[in-house]
This record gives structure tokens, C-alpha cells and sequence, in this order.
């Protein structure tokens, strides 16, 4: 058993990496001809590539310092001190983190961009500003934007489990606020902004929406890889695969070495310092406008959404703010049995890759644990490697490895099919599902197991009367995160869609193309509020962690 | 309640994990109907044998035999074992109810008879009443009862005990010992009991086998344990025991004979028990308990030696004596705290099997002596 689900966790996690990157040269194609390095040869010698490669390793770490900018103070400034509405803004703040990068990018173009919100709010008030909204500086702004999230929610996990005790200490042996921030809280805090690090710099390193949108002439590894895919070039788009996958494993190698190992609850803890009152009636509304307009900021791209998603088609043309509204686009967009399609399509997929990663997430986590060894640590390796491969090197993966038709090594013409987006979901849901199961059954009580079995429960009915109901809130929290994600899936479902599964992202990007910007902000809420239902349906059954 | 218990045999069993062997070759009878307690310090292997007897680890060599029947390929839910598992391993997404009624309902079976037997079980062990009760609702004690009930219901050939009070306020445990052992007698089931604990192993089983790194050094009931330990780790595990070298310089009527001691040959001799077959002038280890000895500062003939330590459990208290290695030392003043004479008055001591006397094999003796002496309330 262990062996049958390895051999299908390598099928459709590993193999097709291997493909991708034997078919880089040459090995295996379809259209014959023998190994060859030409392909690397010229990529290596091609200053597009090179500066594509060198732009998505810029644009991560700057991504990854702005938003720890961003993120660490928020986080500081809400767990520590008691400022008036901190709990609803405190959850407020962490909100972009629950919307689909491509909902967030369009979201900036209405607002930002350069017929946007912002600019005609300008104008009107007679300053003659333009802008565009495009290039490197344009990603790094959403990057940041939408990133800060991850240090924003490490910080505040980090700070909230350390000892209050400590800081005492060192107030009683003399240290200023200042020496006890630098030699006491943050060294404590270092295992959080790692794991905050990493999560953002991987993130950043996939990152395609923003890029694809805001990016114009300035490519990044993952917008180039589809381009060459789009113009044809197969061979050249494996090779930047390959090293994009080659480069994502070697941040992560690289990154983990500054992480002194993700357990936030290592040492003893105690209760968390209380918190900082502000005194004087002034500091508290002062911080208090402080932390709405600042809340306000924040939202305000998702504001301007809904607000795009209510002007009817050809309505607004000078104007600086939109003369009619209603609800137009959202009556066509219900009305149309075609341009409901994408939405069922995208809900029918996700649910289905969901279910399936939760299968394989419980299988392979109990495999893992309970038999160990060497197809124990694989298990796990196979359901944690798509975490850190971007999307774009699966969609290419399983575009590569599932166009042939040769079922004797495992390849099987799935591109084109419905099943190659589930598919490739499912991929992509596996390290979802995987570590909160992983962890879940670690703090399971091996005993359960064996005191049913010691009162004459066979393997199903343990796992389905006792292993299952007992993991319920990992199961939830997993599948409700993995659920989200796919749901606003864009990055592998532009290589992978078929008109018949184009999902709620291929629909927003063509309406965009269109001009329709109405539909595809109407979409745009649509994907949005699908999230948040179900990421408060999530959140509340996994026990309100936000 | 239940038809009458069958036998466990452990036949030659051994057991390693990785390079560690945890049992070295273990034969072992549990008589039907017996309560039987595995003692031991911990990586003794006595958790191991419960789990092979359980089905949760596999020997690698002998075999195991439940009712004269092997049992050692069958998988865990075919053995008619019940396990108490020491951290009760309760589903806490299940009722009380529910939780007993597992075993029952995983066999199928009638419902109405499922119903009858959960009943009965949680009137077995005090619980009645408590049947839709979630289990985080019960305290420790009341989480054991459920756990027994569990284990109990479908009816087991055998019933495994794992370290079952060792998860209680020490104030319940005594009380939760005495239950235990009633409800466990009520039934009529072979038990086997694992501990750590001497007082647990004393209290709940009728014969005991002490483990000491993957072998039994001894099996017998808690007397025997006590008053004739068959090796150096018996005498010091089971009670306290200080154990000095000696020679025995005279055999008296039926099992008594005085010893002198090695160190201090000048202080008075002790009486003591011993094997029949012991010589006069014959090198011997002497076993001595604290109840034995007395201490005395008005330097009568006992053995000279200074406090080193006292402590104080409420009713007695416990003194640590370093002995002067010989007489003459012990005024000299080498050795920390006030000057002692430890003397044993009377024959109580040989009567009680406070003072044995053996050859014993393991560690060469210590010079500290114990001895206690009964508080004045």
C-alpha cells in the first residue's frame, strides 16, 4: 500500500518534472531527433533569458524587503499595543491575504492604473498627472501590497508566543526599550520572519499574475516561460522551466539555512507582555484614525472593484467618478447560462481537486507516519515539493508530460481533456492539504489507533470512525485553504484550460482583452466573495485562528 | 460475570528494536484468572511485552500463547486482548456510551444486546448515568472507569493493563487501586498489569515478575519479593534495602544466623535470615531494611557513621548513614554531619525478613546504610 500511493505521488508530482527537463534536451520528444544541449545553449547565450532569470530574482528579494517593511511594524503595532478597533482592524489588515493574487491585480489596474480611480480623481482636481502603471515598479508595488500579509501574520504569531517574562528580565537587568527590542524580541522572532522570508520570497519567485498584467516588456521567468509556450517555442519553454524549478529549489536550500527550524512554540512559553495603553485622549483617537485610514488604504483597490463591477458598458467616459451605476454586469452575468460556465466550472474543479488532495493527504500522511522509513520521508517529500516549485513549472510539467500518448512509461494525453486542470489543481493542492494533515496526525495519539484495533476494528472503519473525525479541524483548515487557492487559480490554468474548463480567472483576463471591464470586475467580486465565504466558513471551523 | 480466565504463556520471547534488545529470552506462566504484575524500572521491557502480547509490536523469536493457543501471527483485533492504555486513549469524539460500545458495535451484533452490555459495564464501574457524557466533561478517574469499561465490554480473553493509575493525582490513586482491583477480581480476567511503581505492583497483583533490562529477575507474590529477593536488584528495587558485605559467624536453629559486618567487625553482630545451606566463616551480602535499625548517639556497640542526609516524609523519617570504614575512623571526623551509632535491637528483624542474608550477584555493596525511625506525631 505504502508503494502504490508513492508510485502515484511521483506519477503526478515528480515524473513530470523529469520530463519537462529530459525533453529540455531533447530526450523523449514527440518530434524525434536525439539529445541535444542546443536549447541551453541557447538560452545561455540569449540576454532576454539571461535578464529575465536576473529580473525575477530582483524583483523577490526587493518584494520580499518591502514587504517585511510593510508587514513587521503592522504586526508590532497590532499585537502590541492596545489601540482603539484593534481586533477588527487587526483582521481587516490581514485580508488581502485571502484573495486571489489575479482579484488583487485587477483591483490595482482600477484604481492605480492609468485611466484609473486615482489618476481621473487627479485630473478633476486639475493636476495634470499621468502615469502608467507598468513595469517593475508596478509589480513591486502589488507584491508588496498583497505579500506583507505573510510577515504581517508571522509577526504577530511570533510576538504573541513569547514571554513577557523575558523582557522583564531584561528590564530588571537594565536594558533600555531599545536593547530589549534588538537582544531580546527580535532574536526570539527570527524563527517567524524566516518562515515569513521563505513563504514570501517563494511566492514572489511564482508570482504571475502581476507580472502578466503590470508586467508589459519586462519579463519574468514565469511570464516568459508562457510566452515562449504562446509563440511556440516548446523547447526553449521547458528549458526556462527547468531552471526556474532549478532556481526555486535553490532559494529554498538557500533560505532554509537562515531558518533555525519553523517551530514557533520551541522554549518554554509564557504569557505574552501586555500590551502598550496609549495615554491621554488624543493619542487614542489620533490612533485611532491612524489605523482606519491605514485600514482604508488598504482596501480601498477592493472598493474600487465593486465599484467597477456596478458601471454598465459605455457609461462612463470623462467623467472622474462614473455617472451611472447598478447592477448590469451582474445581471448578465447571471443570465447567461455561457457566462455562468467559467463560475461552476471554477467551483466543480476546485471541490473536486480538493476532495481528491484530501484523499491522498490522509492516505499518504498515514503511510508516512505510521510506517516511517525511507517511503515515509519520500511520501511526504512528493507532498510538499509543489509547494515550492512555482505553478507555471507544473502547468509546463504536465503540459509536457501529458500530450504524448505512450501509457507504457506512464504518459497519457490528458492536455486538452477535462481532466488535465483538475489535475493539475489537485498538484497544486497536495502541500496544501498535506501539511496541516501531516501535522494533525502527528498530534494524534498513536494509542487511538491501537486501542481500536485492540478492540477488533479493522484499518477502514479506524480511519473512517476515529482517524477522520479526529483530524476534522486539519482536514477543514487544509482543504479550505487548498478550496481558495484553486478557486482563483490563473498561473497554471492559462497553460492548462480548455474552453470547456476555462475557469473564473481565463474569463476575467479575456473580458479584460474585450474591454469589458465591468464583467470582469462583476467576476472579480464574484471570485472574491466565493473566497471569503468560504474562507470565513474556514476559518470559523478551524477555530477562528485569524 | 465472565467465564472463568485462561492462561498466557510467554515461550522464549525475544525482541529487539533496531540493535537494542529490549527482551532477551522472557518465558513467563500467568495462571487463569490471575492478576499479574509486569515491575520494573522503565526500559525494563515491560511495556514492550504488554505491546506483543497486544499485537502492537511483533517478537522476533518464541512465541506466545493465549488459553495453550499461539497467538503471536494473529493481528491485534483477533486476539481477545483488552487494553487499558495508559493515557486511557479514549475517542473524545465519542460519547461514554459510545466509546464502550466500540468494541461491541465493531462486532456486530444486535443492538438492544449492545445497549444491555454498555449498561452493564458503566454499572461495573460506577458510571451509570454518564452515558451521554463527553469525555473532556470527566475527570481523570472517571476518564480511567470509562477506559476499564471499554475494555471490558466485548468481552476479552485477557485485559492488559499499561501504567493504568500512573496518569492520577496521587491523593486518587490509592483510592482508584483498591476499585481497580475489586472490579478487575469482579470479572474473573487473567490481567496483566505493567508498572513502575513497587506499591502499585504490591497492592494490584497477586504474583509479580521483576524486569531488569530485558530479563525476569524474579516472579513471585509481594512477600516473597520483599523478604527473599533472589538478586542484589531485587533487595534494593522492591522497598529500600541497603546491602553491606559480611561473614557469617554463627547458624542458629531453623533459618537464623548472625552475621558480623565487614567494615566495623568490632560492632555487635545482627540477626538475621538466611539460606540453610550458608557456612559458618562463609562470605555473605546482608540485606537490611530500615525498619530494622535503630539509631542511637550515646556510642553504644552499633556501627559507627555520620548523617549525611535526612529526610522527613511526614510519619518517618528517612537517614542516609555514611559507615566509618573501619571503628577507629570514626571520630575522625572526615565525614560531614553529626556522629551516629546504627544498631539493630531484637530478633524482629529475622522474624520480618528485614535483614536477609545471601550471596547475591550484582554490584559490589555500598558503605551507606538507611534507617528510619517512626516520627512522634
Amino acid at each position: 500500500m505504502p508503494w502504490l500511493v508513492l508510485a502515484f505521488l511521483v506519477w503526478l508530482v515528480g515524473y513530470p518534472l523529469l520530463v519537462v527537463a529530459a525533453e529540455a534536451f531533447g530526450i523523449g520528444s514527440p518530434d524525434g531527433g536525439g539529445p541535444t544541449t542546443e536549447a541551453f545553449r541557447s538560452f545561455f547565450t540569449r540576454a532576454d533569458e539571461w535578464n529575465a532569470m536576473w529580473r525575477t530574482l530582483w524583483i523577490s528579494v526587493l518584494s520580499t524587503l518591502a514587504a517585511a517593511a510593510i508587514g513587521v511594524p503592522l504586526g508590532f503595532l497590532f499585537e502590541r499595543n492596545e489601540i482603539p478597533g484593534r481586533r477588527l482592524l487587526g483582521a481587516l489588515v490581514a485580508l488581502p491575504v485571502a484573495l486571489p493574487p489575479l482579484v488583487g491585480v485587477i483591483a490595482f489596474l482600477f484604481l492605480y492604473g492609468e485611466s484609473g480611480l486615482a489618476a481621473r480623481g487627479l485630473q478633476t482636481l486639475g493636476l495634470d498627472v499621468s502615469w502608467r502603471l507598468t513595469g517593475a515598479w508596478a509589480i513591486l508595488l502589488v507584491h508588496a501590497y498583497s505579500m506583507y500579509v505573510y510577515f504581517y501574520l508571522f509577526t504577530r504569531a511570533g510576538l504573541s508566543g513569547q514571554d513577557g517574562a523575558a523582557i522583564e528580565a531584561a528590564q530588571s537587568l537594565g536594558a533600555s526599550r531599545r536593547q530589549i527590542l534588538f537582544r531580546v524580541t527580535l532574536p526570539r522572532l527570527r524563527p517567524a520572519l524566516a518562515g515569513a522570508t521563505l513563504l514570501t520570497f517563494m511566492t514572489s519567485l511564482g508570482s504571475f499574475s502581476a507580472p502578466y498584467i503590470f508586467g508589459g516588456g519586462f519579463r519574468v521567468m514565469t511570464t516568459q516561460i508562457v510566452a515562449s509556450k504562446l509563440n511556440g517555442e516548446l523547447r526553449m519553454a521547458y528549458v526556462e522551466t527547468t531552471m526556474l524549478a532549478l532556481l526555486a529549489f535553490a532559494s529554498l536550500l538557500l533560505l532554509r539555512r537562515i531558518d533555525p527550524g519553523l517551530d514557533l512554540a520551541s522554549g518554554a512559553r509564557g504569557t505574552p507582555p501586555a500590551r502598550r495603553r496609549l495615554h491621554g485622549q488624543g493619542a487614542r483617537v489620533a490612533a485611532a484614525a491612524g489605523g482606519w485610514v491605514l485600514a482604508g488604504v488598504l482596501l480601498l483597490p477592493h472598493a474600487t472593484l465593486i465599484l467597477m463591477s456596478l458601471v454598465p458598458p459605455n457609461t462612463w467616459t470623462v467623467e472622474a467618478f462614473p455617472p451611472v451605476l447598478g447592477l448590469v454586469n451582474y445581471g448578465e452575468l447571471l443570465s447567461s447560462a455561457e457566462r455562468l460556465r467559467p463560475a461552476l466550472n471554477s467551483i466543480w474543479m476546485a471541490a473536486a481537486a480538493t476532495l481528491a488532495a484530501v484523499v491522498v493527504g490522509v492516505m499518504a500522511a498515514r503511510l508516512s507516519l505510521r510506517r516511517g522509513g525511507l517511503p515515509g520521508r519520500a511520501l511526504e517529500a512528493m507532498m510538499t515539493l509543489p509547494w515550492a516549485i512555482p505553478g507555471t513549472v507544473f502547468a509546463l510539467a504536465l503540459a509536457a508530460a501529458m500530450s504524448v500518448n505512450a501509457p507504457w512509461v506512464g504518459r497519457f494525453v490528458l492536455v486538452g481533456t477535462l481532466w488535465i486542470l483538475p489535475l493539475a489543481y489537485l498538484v497544486r493542492s497536495l502541500p496544501l492539504t498535506g501539511r496541516s494533515i501531516f501535522a494533525g496526525l502527528r498530534q494524534l495519539d498513536p494509542r487511538l489507533e491501537e486501542a481500536a484495533a485492540s478492540l477488533g476494528a479493522g484499518s477502514l472503519r479506524t480511519v473512517l470512525r476515529i482517524v477522520l473525525p479526529l483530524l476534522r479541524p486539519a482536514v477543514i483548515a487544509g482543504a479550505g485553504l487548498a478550496f481558495i487557492t484553486m478557486l482563483g487559480d490563473f498561473v497554471t490554468s492559462i497553460v492548462l484550460y480548455t474552453y470547456d474548463t476555462r475557469p473564473i480567472s481565463i474569463e476575467i483576463q479575456s473580458s479584460l482583452r474585450i474591454q469589458e471591464t465591468g464583467i470582469a470586475a462583476a467576476y472579480g467580486v464574484l471570485l472574491m466573495l466565493l473566497s471569503a465565504a468560504a474562507f470565513i466558513a474556514w476559518d470559523d471551523r478551524a477555530g477562528g485562528r485569524l | 460475570m465472565t467465564a472463568s480466565g485462561v492462561s498466557v504463556r510467554f515461550d522464549d520471547v525475544f525482541k529487539a528494536f533496531d540493535d537494542t534488545v529490549v527482551l532477551a529470552g522472557v518465558s513467563l506462566t500467568v495462571e487463569p484468572g490471575e492478576i499479574f504484575a509486569l515491575l520494573g524500572p522503565s526500559g525494563s521491557g515491560k511495556t514492550t511485552m504488554l505491546r506483543l502480547l497486544a499485537g502492537f509490536e511483533q517478537l522476533d523469536r518464541g512465541r506466545l500463547l493465549i488459553a495453550d493457543e499461539a497467538v503471536e501471527h494473529l493481528p491485534p483485533a483477533r486476539r481477545g486482548v483488552g487494553m487499558l492504555f495508559q493515557s486511557y486513549a479514549l475517542f473524545p469524539h465519542l460519547s461514554v456510551a459510545e466509546n464502550v460500545a466500540f468494541g461491541l458495535k465493531v462486532r456486530g451484533g444486535a443492538q438492544g444486546e449492545a445497549n444491555a452490555r454498555v449498561a452493564e459495564m458503566l454499572e461495573l464501574v460506577r458510571l451509570s448515568g454518564f452515558e451521554q457524557r463527553r469525555i473532556a466533561e470527566l475527570s481523570g478517574g472517571q476518564q480511567q472507569r470509562v477506559a476499564l469499561a471499554r475494555a471490558l465490554a466485548p468481552r476479552p480473553r485477557v485485559l492488559l493493563l499499561d501504567e493504568p493509575l500512573s496518569n492520577l493525582d496521587p491523593a486518587l490513586r490509592e483510592e482508584t487501586r483498591a476499585d481497580l482491583r475489586h472490579t478487575v477480581k469482579q470479572t474473573g480476567i487473567t490481567t496483566v498489569l505493567v508498572t513502575h511503581e513497587q506499591e502499585e505492583a504490591f497492592e494490584l497483583g497477586e504474583r509479580i515478575g521483576l524486569l531488569n533490562e530485558g530479563g525476569l529477575e524474579q516472579v513471585g507474590g509481594p512477600a516473597e519479593l520483599y523478604r527473599d529477593p533472589a538478586s542484589r536488584f531485587v533487595a534494593t528495587f522492591v522497598g529500600r534495602c541497603s546491602v553491606l558485605s559480611g561473614v557469617v559467624l554463627e547458624r542458629h536453629g531453623g533459618d537464623e544466623l548472625t552475621v558480623r559486618l565487614e567494615s566495623q567487625p568490632q560492632a555487635e553482630p545482627w540477626l538475621c535470615r538466611g539460606d540453610s545451606g550458608l557456612r559458618t566463616g562463609e562470605q555473605v551480602d546482608v540485606c537490611v531494611r530500615p525498619e530494622a535499625l535503630e539509631l542511637s548517639t550515646d556510642g553504644g556497640s552499633g556501627l559507627a557513621g555520620r548523617i549525611e542526609a535526612e529526610r522527613f516524609t511526614g510519619s518517618n523519617s528517612f537517614y542516609t548513614v555514611r559507615l566509618a570504614s573501619t571503628r577507629s575512623d570514626a571520630g575522625d571526623g572526615s565525614a560531614a554531619g553529626p556522629a551516629i551509632e546504627v544498631a539493630m535491637p531484637g530478633t524482629a528483624a529475622s522474624l520480618s525478613g528485614a535483614c536477609v542474608v545471601r550471596q547475591l550477584a550484582g554490584e559490589p555493596p555500598s558503605v551507606f546504610a538507611g534507617a528510619s525511625t517512626e516520627s512522634d506525631p
